[in-house]
């Protein structure tokens, strides 16, 4: 189902909606050892919800989404290794704020351009940002990343264990936290304005809405939540590299958004979930096939299921529901 | 003397090469009722999106209650109360009709930037979307999608958003061509309860409605004004007769 802020709808949290946090909470105690991976797929969910906020909810198209991971991530390593700040919440604030900062700044610009010039210019920005962590190796540690992030335990007890419990119960209620407040905008009246400019852009500038404005303040938005992901993916991994600023990564989440479902809050979820335990179960057998595979199923997800995989558990329903 | 509600000062409108107004000089008094009719392809529907911000005007002022309103982008020109209807429709085909009202009284009301209490809330504002959906005789469509309705009633839909909007100028494109009678007839009944102090100019094709709701008449022809009067002027003037009643014909 497609969810949307709605002045005739309701917006209560269904039952479907726990199953997201029972899957996570039966994961810790039934896969222990699959905890690392779990925080993985946690990160990548927050990041694949931050671009479902904008290209799911707001209509913006963009390939360059990394940049705002990538920023947060760089954030956090910076911190901790150049000022030995290494504080969580310090560290996730400052990261988040940092890729916020970077997505109105960049906004600001982009997005006055739509369609294909925007795309090329989320492109630009991706090549720029990932030039300038090569090159900046003073800050970044160009090529070799910062290695040795260091995060001080959670209320000075909490330590990152060995068996990667205390990182993926710190990514779990991130991660909630997050798709609260993201839930509680797609309900509001800013998320049904969003809708609307998706829906049909010239209306809502005559009905007397900024557009660029309000594009401005989402993509914001979007770059803070993305950024928090990055700041997780660095304490998660003590370490930050390149591989965060890359277009691959921007490639990845789009697919995953795409696969789970666009504009509906849990495609952000299935999405990941579907394709990191795939690639984990299928990339390292046949690494030669996985890109292949990810590209075929690609081609029937758009030819075949535009709503991605909640869009056929949609219209599954709705054959079992008309006899 | 007052300012007019709306008033153009040598409006210009190019396409390339193709002139689609050619120095408009024309002014809506307040409390209007005004039509703007021409032949299709005579520059109307141009002018609305100039006067509205959709299109820039190419040279030439616009003035909104005596303000020059030239430079301001659309969505200022909306909040001022400069409302309009679409003559191609340009709904929220995908939501329900309810929210396609909702979302215009919302940026009216200026709660578009709220982000934490659910849209479906906000009480007043479903409520007086409801009423302007009564007032359309949509009240038991309010749910459907508006895709799911048939052609009449979207019309109907674009006039309700227009009330939501609170205009104090309402520029009404062709709001009842194509529509079946009986809609047609709900919309001029509304157009004709609608408050005095509201300045609206229309543009329609059909004579009937024209001569019963304006008292001024501004004819339109290759982007040049031919002729503005009141309405028996209008009827008997012979060019009016030889370029466009004369024709028949017309959509
Ligand atoms: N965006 C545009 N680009 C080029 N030509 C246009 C555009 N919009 C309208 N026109 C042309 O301008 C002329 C006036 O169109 P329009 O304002 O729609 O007329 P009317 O509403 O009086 O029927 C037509 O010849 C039309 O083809
Ligand atoms: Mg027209």
């Amino acid at each position: 189902m497609t969810r949307t802020g709605s002045y005739s709808g309701h917006a209560r949290i269904g039952i479907m909606e726990a199953l997201p946090w029972i899957a996570a909470i039966a994961v810790f105690f039934l896969l222990p050892d699959y905890l690392s991976l779990g925080a993985r797929i946690m990160i990548y969910i927050l990041f694949t919800l931050s671009l479902d906020l904008i290209l799911g909810y707001a209509g913006i198209i963009t390939l360059g989404h990394s940049v705002f991971l990538g920023i947060g991530a760089y954030a956090a390593g910076i911190l901790s290794v150049k000022l030995n700040i290494n504080d969580p919440f310090l560290q996730l604030i400052a990261g988040s704020l940092m890729s916020a900062v970077f997505g109105l700044a960049s906004g600001a610009v982009i997005l006055r351009t739509k369609n294909l010039t925007l795309l090329m210019l989320t492109l630009a920005i991706t090549a720029i940002v990932y030039e300038i962590g090569n090159k900046a190796s003073w800050l970044t540690g160009g090529a070799d990343g910062l290695p040795g992030v260091q995060v001080n335990p959670f209320f000075g007890r909490f330590e990152f264990d060995l068996w990667g419990r205390t990182g993926y119960i710190y990514c779990v209620i991130v991660l909630f936290v997050v798709w609260f407040v993201v839930r509680r905008l797609i309900y509001s009246p800013f998320g049904a304005m969003l809708t609307g400019i998706r829906e049909n852009t010239p209306r809502m500038h005559a009905l007397g809405a900024p557009v660029y404005q309000r594009l401005l303040i989402v993509y914001t938005i979007s770059a803070g939540i993305a950024g928090i992901a990055g700041v997780l993916m660095t304490q998660v991994t003590q370490s930050v590299g390149l591989n965060v600023l890359t277009f691959e990564v921007a490639g990845d989440v789009l697919v995953m958004l795409i696969l789970g479902g666009v504009g509906r809050i849990y495609g952000a979820f299935v999405g990941p979930v579907v394709y990191m335990i795939a690639q984990d179960l299928l990339a390292k057998q046949f690494p030669e096939y996985w890109s292949f595979g990810v590209g075929v199923l690609l081609i029937f997800v758009v030819f075949f299921a535009r709503g991605g995989i909640l869009g056929l558990v949609d219209k599954i329903a709705a054959r079992g529901r008309t006899p | 003397m007052s300012a007019p509600a709306l008033e153009t000062r040598d409006l210009c409108k190019q396409f390339g090469a193709l002139t689609v107004a050619s120095n408009i000089n024309f002014r809506l008094e307040a409390g209007a009722r005004h039509a703007l009719i021409g032949p299709n392809g005579a520059g109307k529907t141009t002018f609305v999106n100039m006067l509205t911000g959709a299109l820039p005007a190419t040279s030439g002022k616009i003035l909104f209650g005596g303000e020059d309103i030239s430079q301001m982008a659309q969505a200022a020109r909306t909040k001022r109360g400069l409302g309009r209807t679409f003559q191609i429709t340009s709904l929220f085909r995908d939501l329900p009709v309810l929210d396609n009202v909702a979302l215009g009284i919302a940026e009216r009301e200026g709660v578009s930037l709220k982000m934490w209490k659910p849209a479906s809330s906000y009480k007043t504002i479903r409520d007086e979307s409801m009423a302007h959906l009564e007032t359309m005789g949509l009240a038991a469509e309010a749910l459907l999608r508006v895709k799911d309705l048939p052609y009449g009633k979207q019309r109907l839909v674009e006039i309700a958003i227009a009330l939501g909007l609170k205009p104090k100028v309402l520029l009404l494109d062709e709001p009842a061509a194509g529509v079946p009678s009986i809609e047609s007839g709900r919309i001029l009944d509304v157009l004709a309860d609608l408050p005095k102090d509201i300045a609206i100019l229309i543009i329609e094709h059909d004579m009937d409605i024209v001569f019963r709701f304006a008292q001024r008449i501004t004819v339109l022809v290759q982007g040049a004004v031919l002729v503005e009067g009141a309405p028996e002027e209008i009827a008997n003037d012979q060019r009016v007769r030889d370029v466009y009643l004369g024709e028949g014909g017309h959509d």
